[in-house]
Order: C-alpha cells, then structure tokens, then sequence
C-alpha cells in the first residue's frame, strides 16, 4: 500500500460509465501512485479507453468520483481546470497529430497557447523535445502523414511532454510498431520515466510494454479494476486474468522480461 | 512572482565567471526569463558557475534555453558547470546538447527571383496534370457507366435511391422558397419598369421567360452545388483519408462504380425534377405578386401566360439540368478523391468543390444562352 499520508496522483472511486443500457463501468476503483508506470489493460470493449476519457474529463461519469492530486476534478473552477490540464500530457491512440500543422508546430502548440516565448527558443524548445524522444530534427519540418507508425507515436510523445507534465497518460502506445520499434518505445519510456521523474498511466495489449516497464497494472474485469503488482495478478484467480497473464503470448513475453 | 526580480545575476570578471539563478525559473516564467537570456554578454571567456541554489521550481524548457545560450555567446571553450542542488534533468539536457547537431527545422528558402519562377513552373505543370486528371476521370465515369449499363446490378439502384432522396428530395423545401421569393423579387422590380409605359400585364412575360428559361434551372443548379456539390467532395474525402477508398479497390471494387457513378447518375435525375418543382414555384411567385400588386386576377395571368410561351421555353431551360447535374457531381467528387493527408486538404478541395461547380455551371449556362440565340431555340 501506499505511505500513509502520501496522496495519490489520481484516485477513482465508484465509477460508473453507461451508454444507453450497456453498462461498461459499475463501481470502478483505481489508484495511481507518484513516479509509477502503472498499466491498464483489460478486453477489448471493456472501456479502457473510455476510462483514461472520463479521468481526462473529456466525458462526464454517470456517478463516482475522480480525484487527481487530491482534488476532485469535476468540480474545478474553469482556471484550476486549466492548470490541471496542463499539468498533465496525454497521447492517443492513433497520435491525434494536428495533420496540417508539421511535426514541429505541433509540438509548439500547447507551448504558443500557454505561454509567451521567442520563435528562437519555441525553435529550441521543439528540437528539445525532438530529442528527448529521440527523433531526428528533421522530422520537425514534416508533416504527420509523411512520418511512419512509429514516429507519429514519439512524435505525439514530444507533443505531452512539451508543457514538461509530472503525469503522462499514454493510449496504446506501441499498438501497431513492430517488436524492434515497441521495444525501442519501452525503453524510451523508462529511460523517461527515470529521468523526468514522470508518473505514467498507460494503456497497453502489448504484454511484452506491460512486463517490462509496468510496476503495477489494474484489469478491467467484470466491469470493475482489480489492481496489484505483476506479481499479484500472475497468482490471481479470476478466469479472465489467469488467462491473460498465463496465456502462451504472456509466458514468452514473461520470459522474456525477466530473463 | 514580479517581473521586477532579475532572473540572472552575473558577477565575475575576466576568465572567471558566477551566474546566480534566482527567483521563478519554471516553464511559466519563461517569458520573462528569455529577454535576460539575450542580454548575457558576448564575451564570457574562461570557466562560468551556474549556480542553482535560489532558482525555484526549474522547468526543462528555460534550463534548456540557458544551456543554449551559453552555447551562443562567449567563446566556444567557455568551462560551464552547475552547483547549487541543480535540477535532476540537467544532465540529460547537457547530454543531449553535446549530442546536438545543425539542423534547420524548417527548410531554407531559395531568393526571390528564383522561388517565383519555380512556382510559376510548378503552377504551370500542376495545371497540365490537372487537366489530364480530369479528362481521366470523365473517361473513367463514362466507361463505368457503360459497362453498368450492360450489367444492371452495377448500376447500385439503393444507393441509387439514397442520394436522390439526399440530394432531391431533402433539397425541395429551400430550393422552393428561393425560386418563389427571386421570382417575386423578379416580377417586383419589372411592375415598377413597367409600369411607367403602362405594360404592367408584359410582368407575366417577364416572369415567365426568366423563371422558366434562366432562373430556375440556374438557382436550382446553385443550391445543389452548394448543399450535394459540398457533401459529395467531404464525403468522399473523409473515406479516402480513412483508407475506405483504398479497402473497396483493396477488396477489388471500384470506387468510381461505388461512390461516384451513383451520385452523378442521383444528380442526373434530382436536378431536373428539382428544376421543374422550382419553375412551378417560381411562376406561383409571380402570380401572387401580379394579383396583389398589379391587381391581374389569376385567370388573365394563366392566360396570358399561355400566350408568352413558345413551346420551347420550359424544355430549353429543363434541357440543361441534366448538364449542371453531370457538372456538379463530377467536379464534386473529383475533388474529394483528391483529398490526401490532412484535414486541411479535406476543408480546400470541399471549398474549392463549391467555387468550381458554380462558376462551371455559370460558365455552362452562358454557353447554353449562346447556343440557343444562333440555334433559335
């Protein structure tokens, strides 16, 4: 558990998200602690995506209550809303590039609405960001169509972490890379994560992300989260669970993780 | 935090430099931070001490831009180091920095003179291929059309039927309005003229001859254009920024058969049944306007409407519905299978949908006045 005291970054209590009749969420409690990557994962359908939209407050929950840094999030003031939001970088699932604006105006976005700042060091604070993701300069000058899988999903990396976020939410980011790129992306992650002291929620199939950068990961079963270490979800019982982290694909990438 | 406090404070002399951070030096100061970034002197030489200790709250971007200009200014063997508890990001920054190398991120321009004739030579080229695309696609439609005709399932009669209703059916309110409200603004403005030489009754022949020849066929053609001529171009665009496009020729289909052929051949016959419920509209509007404003009771307008009709005037306006149709289809789904990339593309080709329609279907018409006035018609 966590230190006592210690506030959590984000914590979900009794979350309930319905569409018409299909319930996809009843009763859903999560916890996120500072300076983790915590992982969540679940079916498809289960509304994992629908979960990371409702902690984002892009859709309203049917009832519960989502706190981040202790505060409950929907019922900020419209300038807390807009601190906390900034506070925060998220990348979606497809990169969510802004097609007509080229790599580097992308990242320069969040950076031109929030703050005051020279072209000279927008410039540099792109480059910056660049690196940091470990894309080539030039990538700056192109569009998102020109770019590949892989650098569409650091690029939308560079684009969260330009407003220098404590939190980063990423949706599926190595959906689609191939082994040797997703492998390159876990790395780049932790060696993020270590360096920037970053606390990551992440939403991932990738059982091999999973194994290897993920400290705790919450399961979406039954319409409920059941969170706990690795370690814990490998000894749990649930059907479903058993079956995730025990099917063939999970034992190789378990493997492969930890020798 | 008051902008008063000076961020950087510089002391030292000759080879020996200390450079105190203070007060805010977050992301959110950077503003202020920047303009004391360039007034560090040009002649730092020797070691420099940055030291951290009074700097709250550190972001990556202001460390970053100090590291840069550091890099900038003074000679290029200027000894940096970092005292005072610095922020735990410094050395990655400081690795990545010696890892940096040039590189522009926005391409150099070439001078004037000669970006203006390489656009010219581009513009020239772009139009050429433009050209032949479009000959291309007419041809393509045309061959389309000609095989459907031999194998009826290709003609696709429900979606056939969808876009007549999307783009007739749907369209009959507003086209109507329009057509009643231009020809009492029509029968209107030619009372008054009129009126002066005491023809008042010559209205119905006005109103007559413009609905049927010239205004309704013409309105019609323009609403279309801008409600269908819209849709077809974003419609078809979106699936090709999807891939849709790409699936259906992937899955052996032909998008012209699917998506164009039915929207043209839909327009083919919306059009023309909406020109006729516009000319009905429209000489209703002039009646109305004729009995409340120049007292003609709806008989004497019906009959002297018979009078003023040659019997070519409603089919020589009717004839080219079915020309603006073909127009506003082809150029409407023409541009959205050209739509590539990005969003914006999607907004330019869908504008560009609207403008080149209309003005073709103007530009058709006035060809089509010319024809008739040689021809007789």
């Amino acid at each position: 558990m966590a230190a006592a005291g210690a506030i959590p970054v984000i914590r979900v209590r009794g979350l309930v998200n319905r569409f018409g009749a299909q319930v996809v969420h009843d009763g859903l409690d999560m916890e996120v602690r500072e300076n983790e990557i915590f992982g969540i994962v679940g079916g498809s359908g289960t509304g994992k995506s629908v979960l990371l939209h409702t902690i984002l407050g892009l859709r309203a929950p049917d009832a519960g209550t989502i706190e981040m840094y202790g505060r409950d999030v929907q019922r900020l003031a419209a300038a807390d809303r807009s601190a906390l939001v900034q506070s925060y970088g998220v990348t979606f699932q497809n990169g969510a590039l802004i097609s007509s604006l080229t790599v580097a105006q992308n990242i320069q976005l969040p950076l031109r609405e929030y703050h005051r700042a020279s072209e000279k060091t927008l410039d540099e604070l792109a480059e910056l960001n660049l690196d940091l993701v470990g894309l080539d300069r030039d990538a700056g000058a192109k569009y998102p169509s020109q770019l590949s899988g892989g650098m569409v999903k650091r690029a939308a990396l560079a684009r969260a972490l330009c407003l220098e976020p404590k939190l980063l939410f990423l949706d599926e980011p190595t959906a689609g890379l191939d082994p040797i790129s997703a492998a390159a992306f876990d790395q780049l992650l932790l060696y993020l994560h270590s360096q920037l002291r970053l606390t990551v929620v992440m939403i991932t199939h990738d059982l091999d992300t999973l194994f290897r950068t993920c400290e705790r990961v919450g399961v979406i079963v039954d319409r409920r989260m059941i969170c706990g270490t690795l370690d814990e979800l490998l000894q749990n019982r649930n059907p479903w669970i058993h079956d995730y982290f025990h099917g063939p694909r999970a034992r190789a990438a378990d493997k492969d993780a930890h020798g | 935090m008051s902008p008063s406090i000076n961020v950087l404070a510089l002391e030292g002399a000759g080879t020996d430099w200390r450079l105190h951070l203070n007060g805010d030096w977050s992301l959110a100061a950077i503003a202020h931070i920047e303009p004391q970034l360039e007034d560090l002197p040009a002649t730092l030489r020797g070691t420099l001490v940055c030291d951290w200790s009074r700097a709250q709250s550190p972001g990556i971007g202001p460390a970053w831009a100090l590291l840069m200009r550091l890099a900038e200014c003074g000679d290029p063997h200027l000894q940096v180091s970092h005292t005072g508890d610095p922020p735990h990001f410094l050395e990655l920054l400081q690795r990545l920095k010696a890892e940096r190398h040039a590189a522009a991120l926005v391409p150099a321009e070439a001078p004037i003179l000669e970006r203006s004739v390489e656009s010219l030579g581009r513009w020239a080229v772009r139009q050429g291929t433009e050209a032949g695309g479009v000959i291309e696609f007419f041809g393509r439609i045309v061959s389309v059309l000609g095989q459907s005709l031999a194998r009826p399932r290709a003609l696709r009669i429900s979606s056939l039927a969808r876009h007549i209703y999307e783009t007739g059916v749907t369209a009959i309110p507003i086209v109507s309005l329009i057509a009643f409200l231009i020809s009492v603004i029509v029968a209107y403005l030619g009372a008054q003229q009129l009126n002066k030489f005491g023809a008042d009754i010559f209205v119905v022949d006005l109103v007559t001859i413009a609905v049927l020849r010239e205004m309704g066929v013409l309105l019609t053609a323009i609403i279309v254009a801008g409600r269908s001529g819209s849709a077809f171009a974003a419609e078809i665009g979106v699936m090709q920024l999807n891939e849709e496009t790409d699936a259906l020729r992937a899955m052996g289909m032909n998008p012209i058969e699917l998506l164009v052929v039915p929207r043209t051949l839909a327009l083919v016959i919306a059009l023309p049944s909406l020109t006729v419920i516009a000319d009905a509209m429209g000489l209703a509007g002039g009646g109305l306007l004729s009995l409340v404003n120049l007292h003609i009771p709806l008989p004497q307008f019906v009959s002297r409407l018979r009078e003023s009709l040659s019997p070519t005037t409603f089919w020589s306006g009717l004839i080219k519905a079915p020309v603006f149709a073909v127009l506003i289809a082809m150029v409407g789904t023409y541009r959205g299978m050209q739509v590539r990339d990005s969003a914006r593309e999607l907004g330019r080709l869908t504008t560009m949908a609207v403008v080149q329609s209309i003005f073709l279907v103007i530009l058709a018409d006035a060809l089509f006045a010319v024809l008739f006035v040689q021809i007789d018609f």
